[in-house]
């Protein structure tokens, strides 16, 4: 049996992977459809399709979650329509690389090892941060509306940039202010990389508007969120245009994900993040191998090696959701017995 | 798929953002309804 001229064995792996993507995105608020393009690659979608198609479910995906945030005021519009510029140049600058490598036959090869590295360096960076517990690592977009950085609380970085006064100047909320071109330079090399990539480019672009800009982290979060929705939208319509989006990949991922979303938010509620952070940076660490695994195999005609890197995406993916599922069943039932203890005193 | 295999160029690519991006509200709508009604429900059955 066929929907989307597919079979209904590769939609419900779609829609079960986009689940596990789903809980991921929805309880740590980053990361999930990092997977996606590396595991389009290893299924043997062409790098086109698989950037593209990434990009267009990363495009649903911050739809569903700007929706969520639209009415915490998190968001800075004239920063966001101006991050939306320099990021469109940088898309479709990223595109044409892809296409460039592609003709060249270089770019599923390319696209893999720089995967790799950010995949594993993010990954090693938010063990690292787990490990050492002190919070950091992870892209938190339930942050109180409220809250503003202190002065002295601006990165050095962002105060040096910030010094650079290059007309035209804008004025952030926060009383922030940055030259627009500085703003332009951050949007288009995150822009870069979602078009390279196809990725959403949140978890570069956040913190580099905290770090570089100096925006306060409820707005840069928001603004984040909002920009994402314009980058996945551009970079998704420009790979349409060459045929780079697949709705039969693009439709069940989506069901998959915002089912797994809804999960994933209502777990933060009642499961400590810090405890599974761990396994979040493991989880990273493990694709970067599986891509890695990839690679090799293809390099040197070892097709096994296609297969276990399939098996980790998959496998990783599948252990760090299934972690987050069972902490938030363990921590019913221990509520529900403290309840129950409580009311036999 | 839907249809939108005879548009040409531009306009296959704005209706398959299109489509995207609908599908994106009516599962943020169809979910969050969804998840409204089992929440309660779902609580109780792992409680038990």
């Amino acid at each position: 049996m066929e929907v989307l001229g597919v079979g209904i064995t590769m939609i419900a792996l779609f829609v079960g992977f986009g689940l596990l993507i789903g809980i991921l995105f929805g309880f740590f608020g980053m990361g999930g459809s990092f997977l996606v393009t590396p595991a389009l690659l290893v299924m043997g979608y062409p790098s086109r399709v698989a950037v593209g198609s990434g990009l267009a479910f990363v495009f649903g995906t911050s739809v569903i979650a700007t929706i969520k945030h639209r009415n915490l005021g998190q968001v800075d519009y004239k920063l966001g329509v101006s991050m939306i510029i320099g990021t469109t140049l940088g898309i479709e600058v990223g595109k044409e690389i892809v296409l460039h490598l592609e003709e060249l036959g270089l770019a599923g090869g390319i696209i893999s090892v720089t995967y790799v590295l950010l995949l594993g360096g993010i990954g090693a960076f938010v063990t690292y941060e787990a490990l050492k517990g002190d919070g950091g690592g992870g892209m938190d977009h339930d942050v109180d509306e409220d809250a503003e950085i202190d002065a002295d609380d601006i990165p050095d970085i962002a105060k040096r940039i910030q010094s650079y006064r290059v007309p035209p100047m804008l004025t952030l909320r926060g009383g922030v202010q940055v030259s627009l071109w500085m703003v332009l330079a951050v949007a288009f090399v995150t822009g870069l990389l979602s078009g390279f990539l196809g990725v959403g480019g949140g978890f570069i672009r956040m913190p580099a508007l905290f770090y570089l800009i100096g925006v306060p982290v409820p707005i840069a979060v928001g603004t984040d969120l909002f920009e994402i929705v314009f980058s996945g939208g551009i970079g998704s319509f420009l790979y349409a245009q060459s045929g780079g989006v697949d709705l039969s990949i693009v439709v069940p991922l989506l069901a998959g994900s915002a089912l797994g979303a809804q999960l994933g938010s209502a777990a933060t509620s009642i499961v400590d993040e810090e405890g599974i952070k761990v396994y979040f940076g493991l989880m990273l660490l493990g694709g970067a191998v599986a891509v890695a695994f990839r690679q090799v195999g293809e390099s040197f005609g070892i097709p096994v090696l296609n297969t276990v890197s399939f098996v980790l995406i998959i496998g990783a993916a599948l252990l760090v959701s299934g972690a987050v599922v069972y902490s938030s069943l363990a921590a019913i039932r221990r509520e529900d017995a403290g309840q129950a203890g409580m009311g036999a005193d | 798929v839907f249809g939108i295999e005879t548009l040409s160029g531009n306009a296959q690519a704005a209706a398959l953002i299109g489509i995207v991006l609908v599908e994106a509200i009516v599962l943020h709508v169809g979910y969050s309804g969804l998840t409204r009604i089992a929440a309660p429900w779902f609580r109780r059955f792992v409680e038990a």
